[in-house]
């Protein structure tokens, strides 16, 4: 029962990592944010890159892909989101256009192809990334052998939230951003720099969604386009869970790995994942806002 | 060029002459070069592999060109992208056999490409060789099948597992669509026949990377091997979550039919080390002959690091037997080259291949290969000889009762 629980707890904690950087975004500045999943790609393809050209493995990847995807994200803002703060659908379309642009700026080697030059790690192929052997096999916790690499994984996501949850409760910019989360005319009346702080709280949750690709390389293959399934994953918890609470992100992102993991081991994973999206849809019709979201003034 | 009255008068009277004279015209043109096709993914998901497949076919183009040609003439081939969609392999092969008027292409990889343009070939009369290992059930007088078929890979492999390992419970695992399914289809009945028996027979979404569940599944099910149609990228998950899970290769091996050089490479070979492969080819074989097909693909493609593997090595060898029953056939047209390439035999760079007389698939050699840590195989069991495709062996197909013959098929036996 034990591994069970654990499968389930592995497939909440990528889900959470997914989703913390769109809790942000989403939750907190109202921009559907199209281009979650491409950061996610991008926070693979640094790991892709950091291997291949420095030599460095996914430990020292996460840090670098963190800078790099924030940055990134830091750019979208100021570039692009900045000025369709408040239009839904426009930032929506806008967003997702980012989203092809990214791919295919990935898929293309940021235009380098059309020259003849081929950079290593990059073009529309699959890449794969080695895992460090410590993260291989399986690691023995009491009596029970868990899989090191998913230990790992869960290890990461309890320290990425617990770092999101003091930024967010314990430092004066964490502050404002709740201030920005509950009214923005009211947070700007008060003096806070909402430009600013949206600019730095998209980054942050950019950089969150490059940590989740760190880690969804050791699984998977990765491509061009990976990200938009996951994207979908991290939109499904964040709207069960609820609009700019990340205590209710944290519990629905728990909750739908659980429900995967057991229905999965059960039956299988195509019924594992019908079902997931079924309660999903239970959720959103007897609580519209979410399992967990704010009342609104 | 300078155009005065003289010289349009000369062109002109040369044109008229030339016009005038038709069958000069038809065997001055013809002397030029036999067209073929190339048709794979140059573009989308499945181009990584099927451009490694195009290059296979382009590399014995311009051996046998460098050789002087076919029939004494240059062999030139037209490229054309399927883009990894079924749609449109049909609408290039279209443009092939009807616009170009080529009469042979080399091409596809999916069974769901070939079968998207299969009712082209049939209906213009033309002729597909293609490469790939699949699921069978399939007797068309228009495909030469250079690649295995289910009783090629499993006929030995289920009794050398059962016997030589010692395996008597089997968990089936695969990609849901219509090659594992087929391929789970043949297992079982090899499985039963052989004395053993199977515990579970499982599919996942094609693509799928998330394992655990069925890992774990397979862990509980008390199966003492793994047999694995799993295709794509998803190899590389499952053989990381298999050994992620505490799973051991020496206690309960994946045997799997999929799985080759290119997806070793890719996943590390440290999680394949001392699992199992049938195929008629592997890079591993001793030979001066693969030795050199080796060499020389790597330097066709410029990368050093390229690995080879069965369905390139067919990819490679049906251009020499298209040649070879060209050749024999005198002439370019689908009937003469259906007729001459029965009985074509070929020294591979696998050994030696041999198109059936009955069902257009190549006599193959099965062999068993068993990955070690330098992410190469040693091949552990093998076929003294090549033996018969039957394409409808999961329907009670045998060498002595065929269903497909050069009739075509007898379907009154399919029930």
């Amino acid at each position: 029962m034990i591994d069970i629980l654990f499968i389930g707890l592995s497939l909440g904690s990528i889900l959470l990592l997914v989703s913390l950087g769109l809790a942000i975004t989403y939750g907190s500045m109202g921009v559907i944010n199209m281009a979650h999943g491409e950061m996610v790609m991008l926070g693979a393809y640094t790991t892709v890159l950091c291997g291949k050209w420095l030599g460095a493995n996914l430990f020292v990847a996460i840090p670098i892909a963190f800078l790099v995807t924030a940055a990134i994200g830091f750019a979208i803002e100021r570039v692009v989101v900045r000025r369709l703060y408040g239009r839904l659908l426009d930032t929506l379309l806008a967003t997702w256009g980012i989203a092809i642009l990214l791919q295919q700026a990935v898929r293309l080697e940021f235009g380098l192809s059309f020259f003849g030059i081929h950079v290593d790690g990059l073009g529309p192929g699959l890449q794969n990334v080695a895992v460090p052997t410590l993260l291989q096999g399986t690691v023995a916790v009491g009596a029970v052998a868990l899989n090191s690499y998913r230990s790992f994984v869960i290890l990461v996501t309890l320290v990425t939230t617990l770092a999101t949850w003091i930024i967010l409760n314990r430092s004066p910019v964490g502050m404002q951003v709740r201030a920005i989360i509950r009214n923005p005319h009211m947070a700007a009346a008060c003096g806070i720099d909402v430009k600013r702080i949206n600019s730095l709280t998209f980054a942050f949750g950019s950089g969150l969604a490059g940590i989740a690709g760190v880690m969804m390389s050791g699984f998977k293959s990765i491509f061009p386009d990976m990200g938009t399934p996951i994207a979908v994953d991290g939109f499904l918890v964040v709207v069960a869970g609820g609009l700019g609470s990340l205590s209710g992100t944290v519990m629905s992102a728990g909750m739908l790995g659980e429900i995967n993991g057991l229905i999965a081991t059960a039956t299988n994973d195509t019924i594992a994942r019908a079902v997931v999206f079924g309660v999903v849809i239970l959720i959103i019709l007897l609580k519209p806002k979410g399992l967990f979201s704010f009342k609104g003034r | 060029m300078i155009v005065n009255r003289r010289s349009l008068l000369k062109t002109t009277a040369a044109t008229v002459a030339a016009c005038t004279a038709p069958s000069l015209w038809r065997s001055a043109s013809a002397a030029d070069t036999i067209k073929v096709g190339a048709l794979y993914s140059q573009t989308g998901g499945l181009s990584i592999v099927e451009k490694l497949l195009a290059n296979a076919v382009m590399m014995a183009v311009s051996e046998i060109n460098a050789t002087g040609g076919v029939l004494g003439r240059q062999v030139e081939v037209i490229i054309e992208d399927g883009a990894s969609d079924p749609k449109t392999f049909a609408e290039k092969a279209s443009k092939l056999i009807i616009e170009d008027r080529i009469s042979t292409v080399f091409g596809c990889h999916t069974s769901a490409s070939r079968k998207a343009v299969l009712p082209i070939f049939e209906r213009r009369n033309a002729m597909l060789f293609y490469q790939t290992h699949y699921e069978g059930f399939e007797c068309s007088r228009n495909v030469v099948y250079s690649g295995a078929v289910p009783n090629q890979q499993l006929g030995n492999y289920i009794p050398w597992i059962v016997k030589t390992l010692g395996k008597k419970k089997f968990f089936i695992v695969g990609s849901d669509y219509v090659y594992p399914r087929e391929m789970a289809k043949v297992s079982k009945k090899l499985i039963e026949a052989n004395g053993a028996q199977w515990t579970g027979d499982e599919y996942l979404e094609l693509g799928h990377s998330e394992w655990a569940a069925m890992v774990r599944k397979i862990k509980e099910s008390g199966a003492d091997v793994v047999l694995s149609n799993v295709v794509g990228d998803s190899i590389i998950s499952f053989y990381r979550e298999f050994k992620n899970q505490g799973l051991s290769q020496q206690t309960l091996p994946i045997c799997a039919t999929v799985t080759s050089e290119v997806e070793i490479a890719a996943m590390g070979a440290e999680y394949a080390a001392g699992s199992y492969t049938s195929f008629p080819y592997f890079m591993s074989i001793d030979t001066p002959a693969n030795k050199k097909f080796i060499e020389n693909f790597r330097k066709f493609t410029n990368d050093p690091k390229a690995v080879t593997y069965h369905s390139l090595e067919a990819a490679y060898f049906q251009v020499f037997l298209w040649k070879q029953a060209v050749e024999k056939a005198g002439n370019i047209s689908a009937d003469a080259i259906r007729a001459a390439v029965r009985g074509q035999t070929y020294d591979a760079p696998g050994g030696k291949v041999l198109i059936d007389a009955d069902n257009l698939h190549a006599w193959l050699k099965p062999r068993i290969g068993q990955w070690q840590a330098d992410g190469q195989s040693k091949v552990v069991d093998a076929y003294p000889e090549p033996i018969k495709p039957l394409p409808y062996s999961a329907y009670g197909e045998t060498a002595e009762n065929l269903y497909c013959t050069a009739k075509g098929l007898d379907a009154t036996k399919l029930n």
